[in-house]
């Protein structure tokens, strides 16, 4: 059964540690909550490991030998992720994680007020807009309210329909003249629902609209070329990709990025500082205060190598394969509705539904008490789970050491909650 | 295998048939919680004597919610219905050391079971940290509550 899909999932299962532990009393572990955070291969705590055991050191300052080598390590590590998503390395942020990432660039909009003309194309201001859409996680709505609230701009949003995908039938309204900035999700964390990417870039184009693309959903499951894409902003977290917690990524084309303000500052990101004032370092390092996080580095770059190795394509195709079990297997249960696209067309392996009479808690409880861990809730996502009119859901999400085992487990496991909490 | 202790037929229920759930008209203070880790929200209604006893002679609620948050928000109102506010606050005190009691065996702790009444059904919570804020939605609201209507009748 593991080989059935393309992908030797026993082989891979064999690389992470963690998933040979039993749970809630000998139960086998059945871990389909990676759309929060994935678990992580042998190779990537190796890579940490060694940089701390060999290598350990400040990277960008000091001239000893160990500071070469971190720095080294570090740089390397930028290369690695940026061939990941088709970037050059100076193209790359790291950043705490994407939400932080997010943050950056609407913070470096709000500061641009107040910067140099090289700045003026990221100024918001009364009678401009920001446009989302409903389907965001938190990170890619709220930083985006709070930046209008900052500048006195308009927040505007594409609404949903009824069948979980962007409702596009006023795209030219809502990004119009105005529209300064369209950030959206590639793949929604809730919906699995994988966004027209062009046809948004395309109308951003139109209006002279910059566009940030949350790829935290994305990046970890498909080939990913920043190019392909043509945003002028992506970000995704690295601890959804196998790699370590503590490390997110911002891409940007290289020439915002140089006409970009700083969002976070002090060590690091300073060309010449005089008591008076400073000057700040090109990017990426402009963006980069503070010692960072060289080890995570490190060990994102080794997921990366990791999927590399696998091959994303794969990765893809047996998620999508995983994904379409998981839609029939709980579409056949009577009183369970997804929700979400129905069908694997442009979608991911996020399947999110509610069972009549039992609340996601409920749901999730029974399901943990057989070892199969989702997450239940609105998955930071609320206006997402108002619009469908459910209070919460639950979700499973897939990764390349999940099998149809663990599909047949969860739909199992969805039967067993109505058992016994006596709804079908 | 574990449920059963944590769903005890008791919550069971006051889940499917709630105690003082629709609001009621006579009430002093309304108060609205929110779990945001999950969504889960309720509304209290509480209402008590003006005598220095401070009787809960009315409490009603709504709300929206997990099996665990609704059936220990209808215990509550059953255990504080009617009870002066030192007494019912009492109750209320002795449900959150329940709650953060970690699964340990009652007669192991200091925990006055004859106090907590059917609200000692809900001690399998306290092993899911998780969960814990779900029961003590309600209560918590309660306590709110309480002291809103405590600070309304000394202003008056």
């Amino acid at each position: 059964m593991s080989t059935l899909l393309g992908l030797d999932v026993t082989r891979i299962k064999a690389d992470f540690p963690i998933l040979s532990r039993t749970v809630r009393d000998g139960r086998r572990l059945v871990y389909l909550d990676s759309g929060a955070t994935s678990q992580k291969p042998v190779q990537v705590l190796d890579a940490e490991r060694a940089f701390y055991t060999q290598h350990n050191a400040a990277v960008h300052r000091g001239a000893h030998q160990l500071a070469e080598e971190a720095t080294d390590a570090y740089e390397s590590a930028r290369a690695t992720i940026a061939a990941f998503i088709g970037a050059q390395p100076d193209e790359i942020v790291f950043t705490k994680n994407a939400t932080e990432g997010i943050n950056l660039v609407a913070y470096a909009m709000s500061n641009a007020t107040t910067a140099g003309p090289e700045s003026a194309r990221f100024v918001v201001g009364p009678g401009d807009s920001i446009v989302v859409t409903e389907m965001e996680h938190h990170a890619n709505l709220v930083p985006w309210q709070m930046l209008a609230q900052r500048t006195g701009a308009t927040l505007r949003w594409l609404g949903l329909t009824d069948d979980g995908r962007l409702d596009l039938s006023n795209l030219d309204e809502v990004v119009d003249a105005t529209t300064k900035m369209v950030a959206f999700v590639h793949q929604s964390n809730v919906l699995g629902t994988i966004n027209p990417v062009e046809t948004l870039v395309r109308r951003a184009r139109e209006v002279g609209a910059l566009v940030l693309v949350d790829a935290c959903q994305s990046v970890p499951h498909q080939s990913t070329d920043v190019h392909a894409i043509g945003a002028d902003f992506l970000v995704f977290s690295g601890h959804k990709m196998l790699g370590p917690l503590g490390i997110g990524v911002l891409w940007g084309r290289p020439e915002l990025l140089a006409a970009m303000p700083p969002f976070l500052t002090g060590g690091s990101m300073i060309e010449v500082v005089h008591m008076e004032g400073s000057t700040f370092a090109a990017p990426p390092q402009r963006f980069e205060a503070g010692v960072p996080m060289a080890a995570q580095a490190v060990g994102l770059a080794a997921a990366c190598d990791y999927l590399t190795s696998i091959g994303m394509d794969a990765v893809a195709a047996h998620e999508h394969e995983l994904t379409g079990r998981a839609i029939e297997g709980l579409s056949a249960l009577p009183g369970v509705r997804i929700i979400g696209p129905v069908t694997t067309e442009a979608r991911g392996g996020a399947v999110s539904f509610v069972v009549d009479g039992i609340h996601p808690h409920d749901v999730g409880q029974v399901l943990d008490d057989r070892g199969v861990e989702v997450r239940v809730g609105h998955h930071c996502a609320w206006p997402l789970t108002r619009r469908y009119g459910v209070p919460a859901t639950t979700r499973a999400t897939f990764y390349l050491y999940n099998d149809a085992a663990d599909v047949d487990a969860l739909v199992d496991a969805v039967k067993a909650a109505q058992a016994f909490f006596g709804s079908a | 295998m574990q449920l059963e202790s944590m769903y005890q037929e008791i919550i069971l229920d006051h889940y499917r048939r709630p105690h003082h759930k629709g609001l009621q008209e006579l009430y002093d203070v309304e108060v609205h919680h929110v779990n945001p880790t999950c969504g889960d929200e309720v509304t209290v209604r509480v209402r008590i004597t003006a005598d220095g006893a401070h009787v809960v002679d009315e409490i009603s609620y709504d709300g929206l919610g997990c099996s665990i948050s609704q059936a220990s928000t209808s215990v509550m109102t059953d255990l504080v219905s009617g009870k002066p506010l030192e007494e019912a606050l009492a109750v209320q005190q002795e449900f959150l050391t329940l709650m953060q009691s970690k699964g340990a065996d009652i007669a192991d702790t200091d925990i006055d079971e004859d106090l907590l009444e059917d609200a000692v059904a809900f001690v399998g919570v306290s092993r899911y940290p998780a969960r814990i804020k779900c029961a003590l939605l309600g209560w918590m609201a309660f306590k709110d509550a309480a002291a809103q209507a405590v600070a309304a009748k000394e202003q008056t």
